[in-house]
């Protein structure tokens, strides 16, 4: 029989071109004794998720892939499935450990394709220190997918030392982003709208644990510690302010943004504050502790361009909302999108 | 002195320099005329930008700025919008659209649509259209054509250069001036000074409103879009204000000439012929939509498909005040259906369709008492 | 109404051409300008609607700066 080229719905079957597909590709890159079994479920000794002693918790989250175009610069849906879920565990506190992988494939997808976006998946997780423990794979039929979707869950334990109870944003923390914001999202949207991102735009795509190591290792612990993903910083303030009731002030002036990200936005009409970043922080620390969080972040490549971008103003509940002092010295609110951007010329 | 191409074109560095814009700003407090004035802008990417920068914070306290009705797509008549999206549902034609369009809700809008199996694709220009036809022969392609005079020229330009057969337009294309004379009859209006939008004047020019400035004893400034740019405008406008002088300002001369672009009026006087058309909430105006004409007929959707926009759709709700607030003559507050029967998700008019809309803003962030607006008329929504 | 950026052009080929900002480029449709690679164009919807007169542009810049109050210091 000659090698088949591309996905097909045999593939999907459970019989013999599933278990070769899953020896050719996936557990050629992601191999791992725990891996390796093949088992209906990974079985994971108890020792493996922390240390001597129980860990205070353990963070499980779960996320799921889409991207389209699957490969651009800075990245792939591969490196992404990884980051996108180590970060979700990082930012939890926890040490991000191991992952399950569900794949689901469309006919047609071809194979040379999909072994570098695994191949690539699987050097990401070896640069973020967690292994792909089980896995699974379907197959739909021509026109039912859009190429592939990965879909992940993450597992790890919570740090010994973090608080149990984190405190809440007083007036007078500090807002802080560890780098550029928005170069993921304007990246996609740029392939999305036929414009080349040149050599200066690319996607950010990274784990943050360094990030929130970092923070842990001076003794900081923030309020409010996220990955700002989907919807932009915006939503991820947004968040912060409706969760808290506090209102936030922003220094547009003090936003890192690439003139690349702030060229894309004005083609297109939308807003850097709503696109996605893939290998940021954000964190809500005293105002004490923000010239050392820079520091320690400035130590670090990923942490080249982090800022301080703003502070917590006051308490104002359900009216709470994230207000931009903008270059101008004008004022004005931040939304959050209220759909994914689009290419406007109005 | 001579800035280089890379520092204009570049980051617009200079246009958006805080310490001009604030040195601007201050020159602009220093004209104090000794009482409010009230200039109204008619583009929605304007009201985009003074937004974005929060702009009216550095205005002194006797200027107003207000939104006119500047945004084609918030103007867009539903009947239009419906027509697009009963050629999607019937699977008629791939329905290619600016990202602007998509979300604006009519019967149903074309997010809605898609959602229900119809192929709507965003495009960024009616040439990414004509490409979208030629990749793909054996569908029809259906471009929903919105935009002031700025963009109708590029659909002309389409138009013109040998569109394949299986692309077709909905006319969606909206006029200023007419929009202009209708606002300025409005026997309640209160307005100082215009600021026209720049980039629709890049093309148009600024003949067609010289005559109208003198005629009616206008005082009006063509502005470009950058912060400094702005306040450039509203500067001339208090000049002439104060100088009690009627006629128009070009403000933006890196970008507009008296006669625009002659290329590009010739191609829209080619391809297109002027007609009554309906704008959202506001009604009928005389002349202000572009219909093709007998040499390009062909590529009209409507002729094509046998379909006519349903004007049933279009009949503005009676209770509707957006004509009002379009003028500033009644705050989003003293509408009967704001906050009711219109809302973002449900709205009537273009000032709750634009996210940048006076009653949409307003709804998301009701100003706070000493924000609003001195002396209005409303009345609880009497006509 | 209308969303329009300065951009550079920085090649073409009949109606069509590359242009440039901000380090990113696009394809944009030149059949409404008359224009040289290299001089800058206002661009809305995919299409260059003016050349950029950047003498202009300068000249209007420092008249601006003075209005401002600007003119002693040195230009960003």
């Amino acid at each position: 029989m000659s090698q088949p080229r591309n996905i097909g719905l045999a593939h999907g079957a459970g019989g013999l071109l599933t278990d070769r597909l899953v020896r050719d590709i996936f557990l050629r890159h992601l191999g791992n004794p725990l891996l390796d079994r093949l088992g209906d479920s990974a079985l994971l000794p108890g020792a493996l998720l922390g240390a001597a002693a129980a860990p205070p918790g353990l963070a499980f989250t779960t996320d799921g892939f889409v991207v389209s175009p699957r490969r651009f610069p800075g990245g792939d849906l591969g490196s992404l499935a990884v980051n996108g879920t180590v970060n979700d565990l990082a930012v939890a506190g926890a040490l991000p450990r191991f992952l399950s992988l569900s794949v689901i494939l469309e006919e047609g997808l071809a194979l040379e394709e999909l072994d570098e976006l695994v191949c690539s998946l699987a050097r990401a997780a070896r640069e973020a220190g967690v292994q792909v423990v089980t896995g699974d794979t379907k197959v739909v039929g021509r026109g039912a997918g859009d190429g592939a979707f990965f879909v992940t869950a993450g597992i790890g334990p919570l740090r010994p030392g973090v608080p149990e109870l984190l405190p809440t944003p007083q007036p007078g923390d500090g807002i802080l982003v560890s780098g550029p914001v928005g170069d993921h999202g304007a990246t996609i949207l740029a392939l999305r709208s036929a414009i080349d991102p040149g050599p200066g735009l690319r996607s950010d795509c990274a784990a943050v644990t360094p990030l929130v190591d970092a923070l842990f290792a001076q003794g900081i612990y923030p309020a409010f510690l996220r990955d700002p993903t989907r919807g932009g910083l915006s939503s991820t303030l947004s968040e912060l302010a409706g969760s808290s009731g506090m209102t936030l002030r922003l220094q547009e002036e003090a936003l890192p943004v690439r003139r690349e990200v702030e060229a894309v936005s004005d083609l297109l009409g939308v807003d850097c504050l709503h696109l996605a970043c893939e290998g940021r922080v954000v964190a809500v620390v005293p105002a004490a502790q923000v010239q050392a969080a820079l520091a320690a972040w400035h130590g670090l490549p990923a942490g080249a361009g982090a800022a301080l971008i703003g502070w917590i103003d006051r308490q104002e509940g359900g009216a709470a909302r994230v207000l931009l002092q903008t270059r101008m010295g004008g004022l004005r609110v931040v939304d959050r999108p209220a759909a994914q951007p689009l290419p406007r010329i109005c | 002195m001579t800035k280089s191409v890379q520092q204009l074109a570049d980051g617009r560095t200079s246009q958006r320099d805080p310490r001009l814009v604030r040195g601007l700003a201050e020159a602009l407090a220093r004209r104090d005329p000794g009482r409010k004035l009230r200039f109204m802008h008619v583009c929605g990417t304007h009201e985009h930008e003074i937004s974005r920068y929060g702009l009216r914070r550095l205005l002194p306290p006797w200027l107003e700025v207000i939104a006119g009705p500047g945004c084609p797509v918030c103007v867009c008549p539903v009947s239009e919008l419906d027509l697009g999206a009963q050629l999607g549902l019937q699977g008629k034609a791939i329905v290619a659209t600016f990202g602007d369009l998509e979300r604006v809700p009519a019967r149903l809008s074309l997010a809605e649509v898609r959602a229900q199996g119809a192929d709507v694709r965003v495009v960024t220009s009616a040439a990414g259209a004509a490409t979208l036809a030629r990749s793909l022969p054996g569908r029809q392609v259906v471009f929903l054509a919105v935009g002031f005079e700025t963009t109708a020229c590029t659909t002309a330009a389409v138009a013109l250069a040998d569109p394949p057969p299986n692309l077709s337009f909905v006319l969606s294309h909206r006029l200023v001036p007419p929009a202009l004379e209708a606002l300025l009859s409005h026997p309640a209006l209160a307005l100082d000074g215009f600021l026209l939008p720049g980039h629709v004047c890049t093309v148009q020019g600024t003949e067609e409103y010289a005559p109208l400035a003198l005629s009616k004893g206008l005082k009006m400034a063509v502005a470009g879009f950058e912060p400094a740019d702005v306040l450039d405008g509203l500067l001339a406008l208090v000049d002439r204000v104060i100088a009690d002088r009627p006629g128009v300002d070009n403000c933006y001369t890196r970008s507009v000439r008296t006669s625009g672009n002659t290329a590009a009026r010739a191609f829209v006087a080619r391809v297109f012929t002027p007609l009554d058309a309906p704008w959202r909430g506001l009604g009928t105006i005389p002349r202000s939509g572009l219909a093709f004409t007998e040499e390009f007929a062909h590529l009209d959707a409507t002729s094509r498909f046998g379909l006519t926009p349903d004007r049933s759709l279009d009949v503005p709700d009676r209770a509707c005040r957006c004509d009002e607030i379009l003028l500033g003559l009644r705050t989003p507050a003293g509408c009967p259906l704001f906050g009711r029967a219109c809302t973002p998700e449900h709205p009537h008019g273009p000032c709750m369709v634009s996210l940048e809309g006076t009653c949409a803003a307003w709804y998301r962030h009701p100003p706070e008492p000493a924000e609003l607006p001195a002396a209005r008329h409303d009345d609880g929504g009497q006509r | 109404m209308c969303l329009a950026i300065p951009m550079r052009l920085v090649s073409r080929e009949g109606n069509k051409g590359i242009a440039e900002v901000g380090g990113v480029r696009t394809e944009v449709r030149l059949d409404l300008v008359e224009v040289e690679v290299g001089q800058s164009l206002i661009v809305h919807a995919g299409f260059a609607i003016q050349v950029l007169d950047e003498d202009d542009a300068s000249e209007r810049l420092e008249l601006l700066r003075q209005i401002a109050g600007l003119v002693d210091e040195a230009s960003p």
